[in-house]
């Protein structure tokens, strides 16, 4: 079956410092795809370049197989239609309610009249796990792990099969965080998603991933979690072997 | 993956002897919400002991178009008509009833403040006008207070002044803003001469346009757009840089280290426009008075020794401390509007971009009111 989202060969580079040489990655239908990485090691560019906020020097990126790199903005607007993103800060529009901030989409994309505006944004709202009183609030009024969850409102407001995750449990407590990984799960199980998702977050990752993508070298390797913490590359070893990491991994191992 | 969009009827109806059979066919996603909507609106309920539902024939279900045959089901449901599905109903249903469920659906609408009486509304309005503008004020005053305060105590203490921070602002609001004061005093002087030659021709008065561009760019002109151009540039600056400065909590920050940001942030920016705004004034005076002379050299041809001879006649040099003198006043006004609309800002963009607009408006109109001030003062002084 064709990868959801396919990446070859990107090349990305500011000025003489090289990000990616050579990245490839692919994400199948149905499954949560973690990428990780160090700071710095490019991971928010490759996002950005997968979004299309930024042409690559050099490769391709195939969303439902067709390469956006090559595609004018009137041709990207229906792909980026058929995704839905959260960014890392929730990017929430500050001057609109969450309401509106989930509507705004709908908007641009669908005629829709009114009361279906109201009565699907706020199912999408509580879909998240958000009350229906947070809908009139602002996002300044919001706490950080209610941002994020109305990021995700607002990344699903059009139905996507493909969802982008920037970093979703960063700054969340533990209890917060794992909250917000069985909300990543329920929904890929409900709505049948395809996730790829940013994280830092050892636990995030054990949770929630089939597959994880570590960028080293300015490549990426890409495997099952089982697979994946095995491989010898000394970051890939620091990482998932690392002093915070162990307790998961018997986790992993003894299951 | 189904690139084409099966533009079929989403809803086919039969009728049978115990009621209504659908037939939901095509794409039920976002994008056919609408047409769905108005074809389910289109069954006609009245009358229909139950409907039986058959979703098999849909290609593709997402959240959208489950919201919309799950509403159609609980209108059914309201109605009194008894609903069941042909097969097993989609999972997404059971999804968005769970979801719906968990609170009392409608309970809380979040639009649904108490709105005041039609009659009152005005009144309402007018109340919270007075109410906000009375407290805008005393906030005003209030910050006005603090940084005279934090300038009177870093008096005492030079290093607290920011010297540094001082010449940035001069520079960035003075050095760069040369060429576009100098451009626009020339240009005053070019319409001040054009508008007194046409007058005063036709009288002989020729000498005075003279007279007329010189007093007029020294006492008021020259200030006055300085002041204007200064408040649009660095005004709106002030507001920006202080407001996002808020957003991003680094105000907050400063407060958190134990630092002052009305001494930090705040009285630089004062400082640096009170000694920028008087340099940038006499620019505006010097061109002013150099457009005049070559105006009057080519539009009325008259001799540059001429048109020097008449500058000192008519000016005294208090005509050049008139204007000079406003110049600070004018440099206080601005920077404290900007400075305190800027950190008024809270919450979002919005507010920023409103705020920043109302730094500018005050700052212009209160230097204008100034000027007018100044004027009477003057007169009465007998300047």
């Amino acid at each position: 079956m064709e990868p959801v989202v396919e990446v070859r060969g990107l090349v990305n580079r500011f000025g003489r410092q090289l990000v990616h040489d050579g990245l490839d990655m692919q994400v199948h239908a149905d499954e949560v795809f973690g990428i990780v990485g160090g700071s710095g090691s490019g991971k928010s560019v490759l996002l950005r370049t997968i979004l299309g906020l930024q042409r690559p020097a050099a490769g391709t990126v195939r969303i439902h197989g067709s390469d956006i790199t090559r595609l004018s903005e009137e041709e990207l607007r229906p792909i980026k239609a058929g995704y839905g993103v959260a960014f890392q800060q929730g990017a929430l529009y500050s001057g609109l309610t969450v309401l509106e901030n989930v509507q705004l989409p709908m908007i641009e994309h669908l005629q829709l009249p009114p009361a279906a505006l109201d009565g699907l944004a706020l199912l999408k709202i509580r879909l998240v796990g958000l009350p229906a009183d947070a809908a009139g609030k602002y996002p300044a009024q919001l706490s950080g792990g209610m941002v994020k969850r109305a990021a995700v409102a607002r990344a699903l407001a059009l139905d996507p099969q493909l969802l982008f995750l920037d970093e979703p449990t960063s700054g969340l407590d533990p209890v917060s965080a794992a909250a917000f990984d069985d909300l990543v799960l329920y929904l890929q199980q409900h709505l049948k998603l395809t996730i790829v998702m940013i994280t830092h977050d050892l636990d995030s990752i054990f949770r929630t991933c089939n597959r994880v993508g570590v960028i080293v070298d300015r490549r990426m390797e890409s495997d099952t979690l089982e697979g994946i913490v095995d491989y010898p590359h000394p970051w890939i070893q620091a990482y998932f072997h690392g002093e915070r990491a162990r307790a998961r991994l018997g986790a992993l191992h003894g299951a | 993956m189904a690139a084409t969009v099966p533009r079929a009827q989403a809803v086919e109806v039969r009728r049978t002897a115990e009621g209504l059979e659908l037939e939901l066919t095509g794409a039920w996603r976002a994008r056919e919400v609408a047409a769905i909507e108005t074809a389910l609106a289109a069954v006609d309920l009245s009358s229909v002991p139950r409907v039986r539902v058959a979703t098999d024939g849909i290609t593709e279900l997402d959240l959208s178009g489950a919201w919309a045959l799950g509403g159609f089901v609980r209108r059914a449901r309201r109605a009194g008509v008894e609903v069941s599905f042909r097969g097993t109903p989609p999972d997404l249903l059971r999804l968005i009833e769970q979801t719906l469920a968990e609170e009392p659906a409608g309970a809380v609408s979040p639009a649904a403040a108490a709105a005041p009486e039609p009659a009152d509304r005005a009144l309402v309005a007018i109340g919270r006008y007075v109410v906000r503008s009375a407290r805008d004020l005393v906030h005003g005053l209030a910050f006005l207070g603090r940084t005279c305060t934090t300038f009177a105590a870093s008096l005492a203490h030079p290093r607290r002044l920011r010297p540094i921070s001082v010449v940035r602002h001069v520079y960035d609001t003075g050095i760069t803003a040369m060429p576009i004061v100098a451009l626009i005093a020339f240009l005053i002087s070019v319409i001040l001469a054009y508008l007194s030659a046409q007058q005063l021709r036709g009288l002989g008065a020729d000498i005075y346009v003279v007279d007329l561009v010189t007093i007029g760019v020294l006492r008021e002109l020259g200030v006055l757009l300085t002041s204007i151009i200064v408040a649009g540039r660095s005004g709106s600056a002030f507001a920006a840089e202080l407001g996002s400065m808020r957003l991003n909590e680094e105000v907050d920050a400063l407060t958190a280290t134990g630092a002052d940001p009305i001494e930090l942030l705040v009285v630089p920016r004062l400082l640096g426009l009170a000694i920028a705004l008087p340099l940038l004034t006499i620019l505006a005076d010097l061109i002013g008075i150099s457009g005049g002379a070559l105006l009057c050299r080519y539009l009325l041809d008259m001799p540059l020794t001429q048109y020097v001879n008449r500058v000192n006649y008519a000016i005294s040099p208090s005509t050049f401390w008139v204007g000079i003198i406003k110049a600070p006043v004018f440099a206080l006004v601005i920077a404290f509007a900007g400075c305190y609309r800027g950190m008024q800002v809270r919450g979002s963009a919005r507010v920023l971009g409103h705020l920043v607009t109302v730094a500018v408006v005050q700052a212009i109109f209160l230097v204008i009111l100034a000027d007018a001030l100044f004027a009477v003062l003057f007169m009465k002084m007998q300047f």
